[in-house]
């Protein structure tokens, strides 16, 4: 299913965003071979410190079981279903306004070499998944004693 | 360029848009004959920083998103870029503003705005002759 886009803001902001971007060299705008990375759902925000690489997806109103996430060969995986909430055809109902995604879905991550298959913690708190991997701990930056 | 912001005069800035920049969430909106049901999506923002205002006819509804982050965490790839949520909606005047009763589960927030006792629907006979 298509889905336009997640939270659009108003027409400035992105502007704003786009020059911004620019500015700084382009940003994240080169294509995945995984098509399209932006505009999906769950929308993804994804970041890194020394120790770990953090994952969030912006899936509100799942039930938790339908949840699944994989990680297999540096690869992150989020999927699941999110029940409609919108009423029969034929329900003495009208529909004014219907933006809300439903549905299965799927989305994919790839994830820095370094990290620790091993080492992952999952929470799905206020809508969001918060997925976090530690990286291996050969990668984490150690200070070296000079004598 | 950059400059733009301190120029502005502080009353300006308070009410435009620009100057609290937030997502607007997607939102299904269904009506039947007993009132209106809006479902928003607002992933992100825990309980306490839902805000709901009903003021005259117009409905405001507002989050702040706030997520565990470890320290040091630099973000590489952003579809979510701000950390508020922000949308108004005009309410019409059939609608019993006083009794919206709202839930807020997930992420998830679902108001029920009944209608007014008078305007919902009665079945007029229609006399044929």
């Amino acid at each position: 299913m298509f889905y336009r886009s997640l939270f659009p803001r108003d027409v400035f902001a992105e502007l704003d965003r786009i020059q911004r971007g620019l500015q700084q060299g382009g940003g994240d705008l080169s294509p995945s071979i995984r098509g399209s990375a932006r505009g999906g759902y769950p929308a993804l925000n994804v970041g890194s410190t020394a120790r770990s690489v953090e994952i969030y997806a912006f899936a509100p109103g799942i039930d938790p079981a339908t949840l699944d996430v994989q990680l297999e060969k540096g690869v992150l995986t989020i999927a699941g279903e999110r029940a409609g909430v919108l009423p029969p055809k034929d329900a003495p109902a009208t529909v004014h306004i219907d933006e809300r995604f439903s549905g299965r879905f799927r989305r994919v991550v790839t994830l820095p070499d370094d990290v620790d298959p091993n080492a992952v913690e999952a929470r799905y708190t206020d809508g969001v998944v918060h997925v976090s991997v530690q990286r291996k701990a050969a990668s984490q930056p150690r200070r070296i004693h000079v004598q | 360029m950059s400059d733009n912001a301190t120029l502005r005069r502080p009353e300006q800035a308070e009410t435009s848009p620009r100057a609290t920049e937030a997502l607007q969430p997607p939102v299904d909106v269904v009506e039947d004959s007993a009132g209106i049901t809006l479902y928003a999506d607002l992933p992100g923002v825990p309980k306490d920083r839902l805000h709901l205002h009903v003021e005259a006819d117009t409905l405001t509804i507002e989050g702040e998103i706030a997520l565990p982050a470890p320290e040091g965490l630099e973000p590489f790839h952003s579809e979510v870029g701000l950390a508020r949520y922000r949308r108004v909606f005009t309410l019409s005047k059939e609608l019993d503003a006083e009794r919206v009763a709202a839930e807020f589960v997930q992420g998830v927030l679902t108001l029920r705005i009944p209608k007014v006792e008078h305007a919902q629907p009665r079945r007029i006979a229609v006399q044929v002759g």
